[in-house]
């Protein structure tokens, strides 16, 4: 099993030499390889989508634990978690004869009338875009982060709670008081397991995101992913250049991946060590 | 009805189909100390935790008849319980200081609740608390530190001190030293005799002794109900119920 | 000085609004696929369906059998090589004891489990396709394998973990050696446990398209051997709904609905062990 990790190393090794991940094209025909689009994409699609989800992520999980009767919060929560087990190709499907003909068709036109003097909406509405990968990914990661999220809140002992109750804190006052700052590192560990999980995101984003390497200030505008290219021309490789420019790709998912998900289960673990020394 | 500053009447606190509480009715005089003893799992807690409302976060728990604070029940149609709170506030048996926050922090927490808070004030009101629970010498060099650095008598009496910056009138006591050491104990019953000038204190423990040294009156419970209740002299050496005698000599408890 | 109690309280209750509005659009995407996955795909079922293969661009008619039958072939091949790994790493684990080659082989299972898919269909790929110069359903097999390894690992392990020290005991007691102690008494009586674990492993499986994207590839008939591309279900939803015809885009749906269905019985099935322990 170890072996996994070396065997993908072995591909990297074959790519000798593309130090050239700051080059924009990517030309398989005439051998030219510059991923900046792909790691543009996934950096952008990945970041935005979890700016969106956590606020969302947190609020859903604060209602459940905190606010809503115990009877719905054990119909709701599992709810959340099947959200989690739809497969991604699913999702891309909906996404694809779905959300993206919707987008084309109704918000993108609105947000080009109302903000087309933003940079970020202008161009002609396509539906397939950054956009829709953003929407797409938030949806799909909003699950992880409100599940961790929920643990996390529901580890907060009741002690810390009434002492705020106690204090003559209302309901909102306690959850910012009490509850949020115990929890902060655990939530902040939530939020990068969703990015991790944004970032390797590959066929809901590959069906919804357009696929053309171009790297654009609008979110109206299609984009590619470290993921998608991989998907869409892995397959049928022109080259053995081709083919290690493909692996590079891959390794560099791989590292960001690992990296991403070594940190969040760090954060996470250092809430179950418990905020904060013991009493004498 | 009298100068009492809290007076239960017909109480009653039902969980589920338990009866917890059984038609209590009590007077606390202001400025007092009242210690309620007895055994364990008798209501006394849930008594004490009735009086600043703190069973409305309890589903089942339900609550009648009637808590007089001054003159108004604290549990009539319209009253708000974060109002209650802010005049009643609570110690509890384990010291909670918020981790997250420095002793400063921790003082104000509550007073930052209800005012918008001004520096110099703020300053202020940390060091009459801190200097109230005695805590004030010990940790003046270090405010801005982490308040789990403390040790466990010190975290509780920064929680008291967190309980007055607020300015209660009532101060609710849940068997605030059982979870200290002995002297850390003896501290924090020498800061309950002079908080008593300011506030009144309704005191839980399990703790006979403790009772004796430190309260004015005495209530004794037992599953639920009122055995006796009186001057704390009197309870402790002519108690007019047997059961009363029983539980002060150690015949059970 | 005193900020108002009302302020506080509509502070409050505006709070409270916003985080139930942030839990409802949390789940009305959730209600939205179910939706459209239910009314777009019952209108596309029938039987030919599930008994005929793509019908070529332009007819209309055909179904997904070939898609199910190479997901059921690969999927039941993973089980074949990813069960017995599993299971027996997390015997290992959870039996003797913490020492280098139990921390390589959580350190790996972990490295593996947060891997994208996409990543193991690569070296999938390396590993199998490249030797057997083409693509196959047993490099799709192993693909899945790789992915099923680490999460039947987990779950049996904790399963192991939760047998009370009494019953090894025991068994040791009667001078049965500590491997068919692990086999025959830890394992059987931890089993409904590890059922669960298995049932949802096969379950995740059952929906990932990356992994065999370059290894089985995918075919547009019925697969005739191991060694030659196979089709699987979410391949042909994926490559359905990014076509430009209707009707495939229908069949796409109607595979959605039968891949649903069938994950969400896999999981009521292991709910369902899960929970019969005594």
């Amino acid at each position: 099993m170890l072996a996994e990790m070396t065997k993908e190393s072995l591909p990297a090794i074959r790519k000798f030499g593309w130090r050239f991940v700051t080059d924009s094209e990517w030309d398989a025909v005439q051998g030219i390889f510059g991923a900046l689009p792909y790691l543009y994409g996934s950096v952008v699609s990945s970041v935005l989508a979890l700016l969106l989800a956590t606020p969302l992520s947190i609020g859903a999980a604060l209602f459940i634990t905190e606010i809503c009767p115990k009877r719905w919060g054990s119909i709701i929560a599992p709810l959340v978690e099947l959200l989690a087990a739809i497969p991604s190709v699913i999702y891309g499907l909906w996404g694809v004869l779905v959300m993206a003909p919707w987008l084309q068709s109704t918000v993108e036109p609105f947000l080009i009338d109302h903000f087309g003097f933003l940079p970020f909406f202008q161009g002609a509405p396509y539906g397939v875009s950054m956009l829709a990968a953003v929407f797409i990914l938030m949806i799909m990661v909003v699950p992880i982060i409100t599940s961790i999220t929920r643990e996390v809140l529901l580890a907060v002992p009741l002690s810390q709670k009434e002492a705020a109750i106690a204090l003559g804190a209302t309901r909102w006052e306690t959850i910012k008081v009490a509850i949020l700052p115990y929890g902060k590192s655990g939530i902040l560990g939530a939020a990068i397991l969703g990015l991790g999980r944004a970032v390797g995101e590959t066929m809901a984003v590959t069906m919804v995101i357009g696929n053309a390497p171009k790297i654009s200030a609008s979110l109206l505008s299609p984009a590619y992913t470290m993921p998608s290219v991989i998907a869409n021309e892995f397959a049928e490789t022109t080259s053995k250049l081709h083919a290690s420019a493909l692996m590079e790709i891959g390794l560099i998912l791989l590292v960001v991946t690992l990296v991403i998900n070594a940190l969040a289960r760090l954060l996470i673990w250092s809430v179950s060590q418990s905020a904060g020394g013991g009493v004498s | 009805m009298n100068n009492s500053k809290v007076h239960l009447e017909g109480l009653n606190i039902h969980f589920g189909k338990t009866h917890a509480v059984k038609d209590i009715s009590i007077n606390f005089p202001e400025n007092s100390v009242t210690a309620i003893i007895g055994p364990s799992g008798c209501g006394k807690s849930t008594l004490l935790r009735s009086i600043n409302r703190m069973h409305d976060l309890v589903p089942s728990a339900r609550v009648t008849g009637r808590i007089m604070l001054d003159n108004g029940d604290i549990y009539a149609k319209g009253v708000d319980p974060v109002s209650i709170r802010r005049r009643v506030g609570m110690v509890f048996q384990k010291p909670n200081p918020f981790p997250a926050m420095t002793i400063y922090d921790n003082v104000v927490a509550g007073y930052k609740l209800n005012s918008r808070m001004v520096r110099s004030e703020a300053d202020e009101i940390v060091e009459t608390s801190l200097k109230r629970v005695a805590l004030w010498d010990e940790v003046k060099d270090r405010l801005k530190t982490n308040a789990m650095n403390l040790s466990g008598g010190q975290q509780q009496r920064l929680c008291i001190a967190r309980t007055i910056a607020v300015k209660p009138e009532v101060i609710l006591m849940d068997e605030p030293a059982s979870a200290l050491d002995p002297l850390s104990t003896l501290k924090i019953e020498e800061l309950i005799e002079e908080l008593k000038e300011r506030y009144t204190i309704i005191i839980v423990t399990h703790n006979m002794q403790q009772a004796a040294r430190v309260s004015d009156y005495t209530a004794f419970l037992y599953i639920g109900e009122l055995i006796e209740c009186g001057e704390t002299k009197k309870i402790f050496t002519t108690p007019e119920q047997k059961q009363t005698e029983d539980y002060i000599t150690g015949r059970f408890g | 000085m005193m900020r108002s109690v009302a302020l506080r309280k509509a502070h409050n209750h505006l709070m409270t609004a916003l985080m139930f509005a942030a839990t409802a659009a949390v789940l009305i995407p959730l209600g939205l696929i179910f939706i459209h996955i239910m009314k777009m795909g019952f209108s596309s079922l029938s039987f030919d369906f599930f008994t005929q293969i793509p019908k070529p661009t332009g007819e209309s008619g055909g179904g997904m059998a070939n898609g199910m039958m190479g997901s059921f072939i690969m999927i039941g091949m993973a089980s074949l090589i990813g069960l017995p790994v599993g299971i027996f790493g997390a015997i290992y684990l959870a039996e003797y004891g913490e020492g280098r080659t139990s921390t390589a082989i959580r350190f790996s299972a972990d490295v593996l489990s947060g891997t994208p898919s996409i990543i193991t269909g690569m070296v999938a790929y390396t590993l199998i396709v490249v030797p057997m110069k083409g693509f196959s359903a047993l490099a799709g097999s192993v693909a899945l394998a790789m992915i099923m390894i680490p999460i039947v690992l987990r779950t049996t392990e904790e399963q192991l973990k939760m047998v009370p020290g009494s019953l090894r005991e025991a068994s040791l007691a009667l001078g049965v050696p500590l491997w068919r102690t692990s086999l025959k008494v830890t394992l059987r009586s931890a089993l409904s446990g590890v059922m669960t674990g298995i049932l949802l492993a096969i379950a995740r499986v059952a929906g990932e398209t990356a992994p065999l994207l370059f290894t089985a590839l995918g075919n547009q008939f019925w697969g005739k051997s191991l060694s030659q591309p196979m089709a699987a279900i979410p391949l042909q939803i994926f490559n359905f709904a990014i076509a430009p015809y209707e009707d495939w885009h229908r069949l796409a749906w109607a595979g959605a609905l039968v891949l649903v269905t069938v994950m969400f019985s896999l999981s009521l099935t292991a709910r369902y062990f899960g929970r019969s322990r005594h």
